[in-house]
């Protein structure tokens, strides 16, 4: 038998998934309502002190309707989406990390009928629940503020799974490839953190040359989920590009869709790489 | 043994790390109900094959079946029959001692009362019973261990693979786990161990072995190698010159050693010889025992043991 032939070709197989997935999923839910209260506390909080800094503080400066609406109104949305990133970015970073190099908990559920790429899928959907319920928590206290005025924002949550995922799978291909912990400083400053600014979160990308809203539609992600974010809680949306509202939306969700399938796929054809040897 | 049913059966079986070849082609097989142990030096390549068993490690060439299944196209299967105690402790310390089991279960397919019933028993089992709702770093290396164990019992497993199940545990810890086994063996539970202790696998093995750099060198029960490699006892003198060459002289058919400050003399046939050689070196510390595995062990991978 050619087992070394047979090692190559999986590489570039379609992941195999089964319900198993979910069973990964509910080992770190079973976690996370062990220690809910500890869990809820920043979404809660951070949200408020951001509204009070930015919307309050700096918003009564910025005299001008931001996109027809209040800048308080227009930071609201950029703060749920800033949610979902965090959600599953830190979930798929910094505390898969953990689970698997520090606990060996992976190892221990291969030996299992739980494959590898099980282990990684039933990951990445579970950061993608953090990201949905982190999201949820943000959405409420913007709606507490009184800054919600579609009923649409009631698929904030659908939205902040996909979303999730895409930032779940983009982690864990950090994860995949970090020598140590300390590593994920590197992608948190150079990647989390530009796009926490920069990704019309706290200004209109319509104020910037044509040219860098083209990157930043490119190559941020956050951009996509800030942009569908905005519509679904207050029914706008920015003309960037000179496209228009409609089709921005259209790419967004094209965009969040393709990069989410590619780096589901590569996020678990690189951890079976390191996992398995 | 008239055509006994074996259980796994590896022909060829090879794992290369890049130019490293850790497993060399090697054969073995085992029946059911036997407990096996590999031996070896560290970096032998017992955990590697340990880790080929249950579907961790792919082979780089060569043929795995456990109870039929091929290891390769399988593994689902070979993993559901199959349990492990690894040689590092991945118990999750995010849950309670209980709740380890139950959750580990899970994978396995198990209903939640069934979970319950044998993670009861099994806590029973490995007298853990007090430490039920104990968070893992509550518990002691010993405990950690046979929760090890008992979580690898959790599917109610055909084969047991136990990779140095008693590294670093204190002499209670080891025997309270012996103990352990040797149930698990009367039960008729097969069993393959990892170890680098002698005592261990004579104490606990009806087979044993012994690898050095990726190969199998020697296989067989642990009293048939001892017979065949070192004979009944072994006579241990204070090492010089002279020692030497008269005990050449005295004993022309036993094989002598030199082991550092020591004279090792492997001998068939031990009547009468101490009473000699006491006679003619009155002043030298004489001492003279059974031959062991550990014996066995030394003389065929050349005392590389770490």
């Amino acid at each position: 038998m050619t087992s070394q032939q047979n090692e190559t070709t999986s590489r570039f197989k379609l992941p195999q998934l089964t319900y198993r997935v979910w069973k990964v999923w509910r080992r770190n839910f079973d976690v996370f309502l062990k220690t809910w209260r500890v869990n809820f506390l920043p979404s809660l909080l951070e949200p408020i002190l951001y509204l009070a800094a930015f919307g309050f503080g700096l918003g009564v400066l910025v005299t001008g309707a931001v996109e027809g609406g209040s800048y308080i109104q227009f930071i609201g949305s950029g703060l749920v989406a800033i949610a979902v990133m965090y959600g599953a970015f830190f979930e798929c970073t910094y505390a898969s990390f953990v689970r698997m190099y520090f606990q060996k908990t992976f190892d221990a559920i291969i030996a299992t009928p739980v494959s590898v790429e099980e282990v990684i899928a039933g990951e990445l959907l579970w950061g993608a629940t953090r990201a949905t319920i982190n999201a949820s928590i943000v959405l409420v206290v913007v709606a507490a503020f009184g800054l919600v005025s579609s009923l649409w924002a009631l698929l904030v949550p659908v939205l902040a799974f996909l979303g999730g995922l895409l930032f779940a799978a983009l982690a864990m291909c950090f994860t995949a490839i970090a020598p140590d912990i300390d590593f994920f400083n590197f992608p948190t400053f150079l990647f989390i953190t530009p796009m926490f600014l920069l990704s019309g979160t706290f200004f209109p990308l319509s104020l910037v040359p044509v040219p860098l809203q083209t990157i930043a539609f490119g190559a941020l992600p956050l951009t996509h989920i800030v942009s569908l974010t905005r519509k679904l809680v207050s029914g706008r949306t920015e003309t960037l590009m000179g496209l228009s509202p409609d089709l921005i939306l259209g790419l967004n969700v094209l965009w969040i869709v393709v990069v989410t399938l590619v780096f589901f796929v590569l996020a678990i054809i690189l951890m079976k790489k390191r996992l398995i040897k | 043994m008239v055509s006994p049913n074996f259980l796994i059966k590896a022909s060829g079986l090879t794992k290369k790390f890049g130019d490293f070849t850790a497993v060399d082609s090697i054969n073995f097989e085992v029946y059911e109900g036997e407990c096996v142990g590999f031996l070896g030096p560290n970096g032998a390549g017992k955990t590697t094959t340990v880790r080929m068993l249950y579907c961790f490690s792919p082979l780089t060439a060569g043929n795995l079946t456990v109870a039929g299944f091929d290891v390769t196209t399988q593994a689902r299967q070979v993993k559901g029959i199959v349990g492990v105690s690894p040689q590092e402790d991945n118990l999750d310390p995010d849950f309670t001692v209980i709740k380890n089991l139950q959750v580990y279960a899970r994978y396995f397919d198990i209903t939640k009362n069934e979970a319950n019933m044998r993670a009861s028993k099994l806590l029973k089992f490995f007298n853990l019973e007090d430490k039920r709702d104990a968070p893992i770093n509550e518990l002691s290396g010993g405990m950690k261990r046979r929760l090890i164990i008992a979580r690898a019992l959790i599917n109610e497993p055909k084969i047991l693979l136990l990779d140095e199940p008693t590294t670093g545990l204190d002499p209670q810890g080891r025997h309270i786990v012996w103990d352990k086994i040797r149930i698990l063996r009367k039960q008729g539970v097969t069993i393959i161990l990892t170890t680098h202790y002698m005592d261990e696998a004579t104490a606990l093995c009806d087979r044993v072995l012994i690898m050095e750099n990726g190969k199998i060198i020697e296989k067989g029960t642990p009293q048939a190698l001892i017979r065949k490699h070192v004979g009944q006892a072994v006579l241990e003198v204070e090492y010089d010159e002279p020692v030497v060459s008269t005990l050449k002289v005295e004993l022309p058919d036993s094989e002598i050693e030199v082991l550092g400050e020591q004279v090792r003399v492997f001998l068939k046939q031990p009547h009468g010889v101490f009473e000699r050689v006491a006679k003619k070196f009155p002043s030298k510390t004489l001492t003279i025992r059974s031959a062991n595995l550990e014996d066995v062990f030394l003389k065929l991978t050349g005392r590389k043991l770490e």
